[in-house]
């Protein structure tokens, strides 16, 4: 047995973890600086109000309905809208929508039940509309929790929120920017066109920006 | 050997039963069975014939032969009692189930009897008929040899139980309901069925009844998940008094059988996942989870929560498109018009300048129902960025409807 190896056991070292599967989310210009969302591990998308946090979330359901997979929308602030989701490639129909009435305790415990029963491609947890006042009370200990009732599944545990809440551990950190709201028409007649989100991966830290465009619905 | 009963009585069946439990209703006049159990009883196949016809009445045709189907043939045939007989010199139209361009075909060969049938080469009969002209040249023969269709009882999955003493706590109650699903998903087990629907009728106390009946997406027949469901239910729906007595239904169905392909992602387990569903359930409420289906109408809210399982379906095109997330309720906003056009905002949460608006978009219908909608949207981008859709009713009123993120 060479040292580092004796080392490794004798401390009770993890030896070093394979890389994980991913699925990457169909927006070219994110899934070149990342491989895409880590399976069997927690992912937050960060973001202010409009920053294009929900259409990432989108995005990754649509990726993983397009793989056949089931997946699950925990909506904390019943402010989920199929009709958009549709338009970004969602298969509504494989989709578990569970809508929590503003009770962020009932969407924690939604996600424990979700995240043990198993089986699931993504599961949202979406907190983007909760109040940083509760969503820091929120105990550590779930995060744990869920981390590893996922760790050796396919599923990914994405929150969407306004600030980072899982904090170490979750395997992927995304801060998303508004950069630019483009308007069709001449002033008076104008028209929501797209908007362009700027995406920046703060865990693991990459000094490399992606940038993607996010047409209107309708 | 066999016997076949042919004829008009109505009790044929019940006749068949008195020589043995095991008989075969072919149609509603005729009953085959085996006599080879009678012999030790009756004596030899004309004895048993005798007796048999004795049972039966005079208008009713009694035939022994080798096999079901000669036996079949000949108490359709000859009247009375027969006992081993000579098919070979009946007509080939008596043969069942003989198509019409095959009797055509035999009569221009001159072929007549069932004996003559019988002597055609195999080879040529294959050539020209397939299968079916085979089956019925064997049966000239009197070369099949099949195992009776046995008529099976219908079988019942319910059970019920009488209370010496009424129980009002649900704790006691589910001990009494798991001992009838055990007893009832172990009789479902022994027939290779599954439950696709429960009833449980509890009377009451109060001398009224409580029924719940539970539809399960999948059929099911582990008892401890069927028990679980139950327990949800009954505490989401308890009784009015204490119980008296309770009844347990079970309807039957084929259990699910799929196969799993070593390249497919794998799916929560349906009868798992309807178990977690319903804890999910009595969390957030009957009508909040599901699966989001839309509607094919303009209104501002054109989709629906339907109370069903998810399930794999045909693909879509996958695209970039803005998302947008509701307010519920509406914010209630102050908005200060310049030109009829959003100029500032306040609302909970939600206040600044206008940059940008694109609108308005006049939107309105259900006018032929109680809950009509009228009302004029906008886009509008504040200050800070923030993309927010906003309307206003007919009473001036100005709504946040939600933001785009």
């Amino acid at each position: 047995m060479n040292p580092n190896a004796a080392l490794t056991t004798t401390l009770g070292f993890r030896p070093d973890v394979q890389a994980r599967e991913t699925l990457p989310t169909g927006i070219a210009s994110l899934d070149q600086i990342i491989p895409g969302f880590p399976r069997g591990a927690i992912s937050e998308i960060l973001g202010s109000e409009s920053s294009g946090r929900t259409t990432l979330i989108h995005s990754l359901l649509a990726a993983s309905t397009a793989n056949l997979e089931i997946c699950a929308y925990i909506d904390t602030d019943d402010s989920f809208d199929p009709v958009s989701a549709a338009a970004a490639g969602v298969a509504l129909s494989q989709l578990l929508w569970i809508r929590c009435g503003h009770n962020a305790g009932h969407a924690l415990k939604v996600a424990d039940l979700l995240l043990h029963a198993g089986g699931f491609g993504v599961v949202v947890l979406d907190l983007c509309q909760v109040q940083p006042r509760i969503a820091n009370r929120i105990p550590i200990s779930y995060w744990y929790r869920f981390r590893r009732a996922i760790e050796n599944t396919p599923t990914i545990l994405a929150l969407a929120e306004k600030e980072p809440l899982a904090r170490s551990c979750a395997s992927l950190m995304l801060e998303l920017q508004r950069q630019k709201t483009a308007w069709a028409g001449a002033p008076g007649f104008k028209l929501l066109r797209e908007v362009e989100i700027e995406a920046i991966p703060r865990k693991p830290v990459r000094p490399v920006k992606a940038n993607f465009k996010a047409q209107a619905t309708g | 050997m066999f016997a076949c009963i042919h004829g008009p009585a109505a009790n044929l069946a019940q006749i068949a039963a008195d020589f043995s439990p095991w008989f075969e209703q072919t149609a509603p006049d005729t009953v085959v069975f085996s006599i080879d159990p009678l012999r030790r009883i009756h004596g030899t196949p004309q004895q048993i014939g005798q007796a048999v016809a004795q049972r039966s009445g005079d208008r009713v045709h009694v035939a022994i032969a080798e096999t079901a189907d000669a036996a079949i043939l000949a108490a359709r045939n000859f009247p009375g009692l027969t006992i081993i007989p000579n098919l070979g010199d009946l007509e080939v139209a008596t043969l069942p189930l003989l198509p019409e361009d095959l009797s055509q075909t035999l009569e221009t060969w001159g072929i007549h009897t069932i004996e003559q049938l019988a002597q055609l080469p195999e080879t040529g009969i294959v050539e020209r008929f397939g299968p079916t002209g085979v089956y019925l040249q064997r049966l000239a023969k009197g070369a099949i040899h099949r195992p009776l269709r046995i008529a099976q009882p219908e079988i019942t999955y319910d059970d019920r139980i009488d209370l010496d003493h009424p129980i009002s706590l649900l704790e006691p109650l589910l001990f009494l309901i798991a001992r009838i699903l055990n007893d009832q998903c172990s009789k479902l087990m022994s027939n290779a069925m599954a439950a696709q629907e429960i009833m449980i009728r509890l009377e009451l106390e109060d001398r009224t009844e409580h029924l719940r009946t539970l539809r399960l997406p999948v059929p099911m027949r582990d008892s401890k998940a069927l028990l679980k469901l139950l327990q949800m239910d009954l505490e989401a729906h308890p009784p009015q008094s204490a119980t008296m007595a309770l009844s347990l239904t079970l309807k039957p169905a084929q259990p699910r059988t799929t196969q799993g392909g070593i390249f497919l992602p794998a799916a929560p387990a349906p009868d798992k996942l309807e178990l977690t569903l319903a804890r999910i359930r009595g969390l957030v409420g009957e009508d909040n989870a599901g699966v989001p289906e839309l509607l094919d109408t303009h209104h501002p809210h054109p989709f629906r929560l339907v109370n069903r399982q998810p399930q794999i379906s045909s693909q879509t095109a996958i695209a970039s498109h803005q998302a947008f997330r509701y307010f519920r309720p509406p914010l209630t906003a102050t908005v200060d018009l310049d030109c009829n056009r959003p100029a500032r905002i306040a609302a909970s949460g939600v206040h600044g300048k206008v940059l940008n608006a694109a609108g308005p978009w006049r939107t309105s219908g259900d006018w032929w129902t109680t809950e009509p909608w009228n009302r004029d949207e906008w886009d509008i981008a504040l200050t800070n960025g923030a993309l927010y859709r906003i309307y206003c009713d007919p009473d001036r009123r100005w709504f946040i409807e939600g933001s785009y993120d």
